[in-house]
């Protein structure tokens, strides 16, 4: 068998500040099999890809491609060995025709002054002729987002590769495009084509694989031929850490109150959110989970009043609330911290004290609007000293911080309001496990002073580790409720997916 | 970060840690003034006449009320923002205000109705960057061309010579107090009025957090369709009264007034540390941004420089200016 090794990757490490994305891994991928790679959202699946597409280079570590060791400098560079790509998010021009989205690199290499697009458009339906009945001729922006996704597989696939690389290519397909894929994939496999499949559907991966590899915080933990795992020993690979230690204590039973902080009835929006009802005890910590896309966020920010106009009624503390903005929810005490911390949770380049004092500038300045610097500096200074920021200076720019000391600051501006309520939405995402552990006891210290705290995650672990009760959300509609023993990942995902544990996402 | 601590253990000596000098050095204004303070020392060496009196009161006169110009730019492209019209909606408030006079209404009033026609000018703008939803680019280039053929339209392409505007009008523009121009003081008044409220006030901080990400203000509650509105609105009012005091100083109209200034403007605030990015940015810095161009422009003139090779360096000292910052905050990062 050995002969048959294509690439084998040993002993890669790679490190994006302090934060080690990929520690000593070992990878081994044979010629005409399709090779399945699972983990958790941070495990470096994602890492280990971008490093043999030549998008990042390892600290250290050894390249093999066919028996010779290898530097992969750049995406063209993988090109010309003959490595193909497919990334999750879809990376097309909107504006030109599927046929040029298709031979964009041909064109790009190619010597002729003029593009000619009769022969463009013949070989893209060639190409199409095996996938699916797409016009070739029509703009990408024309097509859905499944469409789009094939034209990204057959633009991978017209480039000659070896080694084809699907990241999630399923996520927005349809049951029988899948199939069609599945097929695809396999075709290209008995061809000797080696494929890197990474999926967080079980199901996928036990039909359609060969083997599997699983990764767990940066480390290869397991690969094994397909035939001879269980779902259940993947998952167990997959999470298989000890939760209780990285998860602070749940609420006891004597800290259970009957009062009420936030009270949903019928919350309504379009087709995103369908009659959402629910409701936050004090003291407790509530999950949100579901799968991406299924109105987690949404009815979060719905709430809050940051986007769309969500009817229904909304109950704080007894009080019914009739906001008209996100500035009302702010003053009501209710605030959402964004999932997307880089893109609209922070400032980046503004100072960490500035960061902070954002939401209500008024308790740092004086009664004629001027900001006072100490008070401002004492504020972020008090609130980084109970969340054990770790930073330089508080005039530093965020930029300058960790993930996970970022993730602080964004907390740190939530609570710099003294909210009765905080909605947080992915808010371990991207830190790493230590401070993400301060992170879940600081929510945990939180609940027990009496702020509710409403937990939307991916993280399945984090959310039966760190919340109560778990609602669940399935296209804006909540199809369930765990708690105690019943919260499970097993039974989060049966809510969370329309087919019975068929569509497994961690 | 090498030495990054908890908080909890050194916050006294982090807070005011960092020694001032060293804060000092780190200024993008403190640069601009070392490479002023220079060119002062070279040009008092290369020419007698630079070091007169009378040269430094044309040096300030003409970059002063310019210099007012930057600061609305300032203020808007830290916010996000851009206009190209400063300079056409300049000659439109002289124009408007000079026609308006001459059609016998009040000088002062007249100057007011223009002042206000420009802030209506900028909220159009603000109105179709924040309802409609166009770039600020685009919007701005449209009224710079509005502007300047509506300046032509009432002035039918000719200056309006203003020789009966009253003296004390006038005075705005070319009297002193003392030895000090009254542009000089309207200049001062203005760039430590903005400079602190930019600095200290809740409003304008927001103007930095809309500028530096927009979505993330928006997710902060603060409305930040208003603050561009504000922020395009003020820009244009500014330029309003530049083009008042210009008329004051030049005691006539000009519709071909200002021609290329919005360049100037843009470089100076630019040079002195604004973003087109948005979220950075500072009235000093701009204004020793203007001061160093017009520094430069009179260097030059002194020394018998053709005026064609003034355009020449004073766009390379605007690519170099820039390409330093750039590498300085590649490295800080």
């Amino acid at each position: 068998m050995q002969d048959d090794v294509i690439l084998k990757i040993s002993n890669l490490s790679k490190s994006f500040g302090p934060v080690k994305a990929l520690r000593g891994v070992d990878f081994e991928l044979r010629k005409g099999e399709i090779h399945a790679v699972a983990g958790e959202n941070g495990a470096g699946k994602s890492t280990l890809m971008n490093v043999i597409d030549g998008i990042l280079q390892p600290d250290s570590g050894e390249i093999i491609l066919d028996g010779a060791p290898v530097t992969i400098s750049s995406p063209t560079e993988a090109q010309r060995l003959g490595i193909g790509f497919v990334h999750q998010e879809i990376a097309l021009c909107p504006d030109v025709s599927v046929a040029e989205n298709i031979f964009m690199s041909r064109t790009n290499v190619s010597r002729s002054w003029l593009m000619n697009y009769e022969k463009l458009e013949r070989d893209a339906a060639n190409v199409f002729r095996r996938l699916s009945d797409i016009d070739a001729s029509v703009l990408l922006r024309e097509l859905s987002i499944s469409n789009q996704q094939l034209v990204e597989i057959a633009k991978a696939l017209t480039l000659d590769c070896r080694i084809l690389i699907l990241d999630e290519p399923t996520a927005a397909l349809t049951e029988n495009e899948a199939q069609t894929l599945f097929r695809i994939m396999r075709e290209l496999a008995d061809q000797g084509i080696s494929i890197i499949y990474i999926s967080h559907r079980m199901v996928e991966i036990l039909d359609n694989c060969d083997r599997v590899s699983v990764f767990r915080d940066g480390k290869h933990i397991v690969t094994s031929d397909v035939a001879d795992i269980t779902p259940g020993d993947v998952v167990n690979a997959m999470v298989g850490r000890i939760v209780d230690k990285l998860y602070p204590e749940k609420q006891s039973a004597d800290e259970t109150s009957e009062e009420i902080i936030l009270d949903v009835k019928n919350l309504n929006e379009g087709p995103r959110i369908r009659d959402v009802s629910f409701a936050l005890k004090r003291g407790e910590i509530l999950g949100i989970a579901g799968l991406i896309g299924a109105g987690r966020s949404e009815i979060a920010r719905g709430i809050c009043r940051l986007e769309g106009a969500a009817t229904g009624e909304v109950w704080l503390l007894g009080e019914k609330l009739a906001l008209r903005n996100y500035q009302d929810s702010i003053a009501k005490g209710m605030v959402y911290l964004s999932e997307d911390r880089k893109g609209d949770g922070l400032f980046l380049d503004l100072p960490i004290s500035e960061n902070v004092s954002a939401l209500n500038l008024d308790q740092v300045a004086n009664r004629l609007g001027l900001i006072r610097a100490s008070s401002e500096i004492s504020q972020a200074g008090d609130l980084g000293r109970k969340l054990n920021l770790k930073c330089g200076s508080l005039s530093d720019p965020v930029s300058s911080l960790s993930g996970g000391n970022q993730q602080k600051v964004a907390l740190a501006k939530m609570l710099s309001v003294n909210p009765r309520l905080i909605f947080l939405d992915e808010p371990t995402r991207g830190v790493d496990v230590g401070a993400k552990s301060e992170i879940h006891r600081i929510l945990r210290d939180l609940a027990r002073s009496g702020v509710g705290i409403i937990v939307i995650s991916s993280e399945l672990p984090e959310l039966i580790g760190v919340c109560d009760r778990v609602i669940v959300v399935r296209e804006g509609r909540i199809s369930g409720e765990v708690a105690g023993h019943d919260m499970t990942e097993e039974n989060i995902m049966r809510l969370a997916s329309v087919m019975d544990a068929q569509a497994v996402s961690f | 970060m090498e030495n990054a601590v908890s908080l909890a253990e050194t916050q006294a000596s982090k807070v005011q840690g960092v020694p001032f000098w060293r804060k000092l050095l780190k200024m993008r204004e403190t640069g601009l003034i070392v490479i002023i303070l220079a060119l002062f020392v070279v040009m008092s060496f290369a020419s007698p006449y630079f070091l007169s009196w009378a040269n430094m009161r044309a040096m300030s006169m003409a970059f002063a009320v310019d210099g007012i110009l930057v600061i609305g730019m300032t203020i808007l492209l830290i916010s996000g923002g851009i206009d190209l019209s400063v300079g056409s909606v300049t000659a439109f408030a002289m124009v408007i205000a000079g026609w308006l006079f001459l059609n016998g209404i009040n000088p002062w009033l007249a100057s007011g109705i223009a002042i206000a026609l420009c802030a209506g000018i900028g909220a159009f703008q603000g109105f179709f960057v924040t309802k409609v939803g166009l770039h600020h680019f685009i919007v701005s280039l449209a009224v710079m061309v509005i502007a300047r053929g509506a300046c032509l339209l009432f002035t039918g392409g000719r200056p309006l010579g203003l020789f009966t505007l009253p003296p004390e009008f006038k005075f705005i523009g070319q009297g002193s107090i003392g030895p000090v121009p009254i542009v000089i003081i309207i200049f001062l008044v203005f760039v430590i009025a903005f400079d602190f409220l930019l600095r200290r006030t809740t409003m304008f901080r927001k103007v930095f957090y809309t500028g530096s990400n927009e979505k993330a203000a928006a997710y902060s509650g603060i409305r930040t369709k208003k603050v561009i509105f504000l922020t395009t609105t003020l820009c244009s009012t500014l330029c309003g009264i530049a083009g008042i005091i210009y008329m004051a100083r030049f005691g006539s109209a000009q519709p071909t007034f200002g021609i290329g200034l919005e360049l100037t403007v843009i470089a100076a605030a630019v040079i002195g540390g604004a973003s087109l990015n948005g979220g950075s940015g500072s009235i000093l810095g701009a204004i020793l941004g203007v001061i160093l161009l017009s520094l430069v422009s009179s260097s030059l003139a002194l020394l018998d420089v053709s005026v064609y090779w003034q355009d020449i360096i004073r766009g390379s000292i605007l690519l170099s200016a820039v390409t330093i910052d750039h590498y300085l905050n590649k490295r800080r990062r």
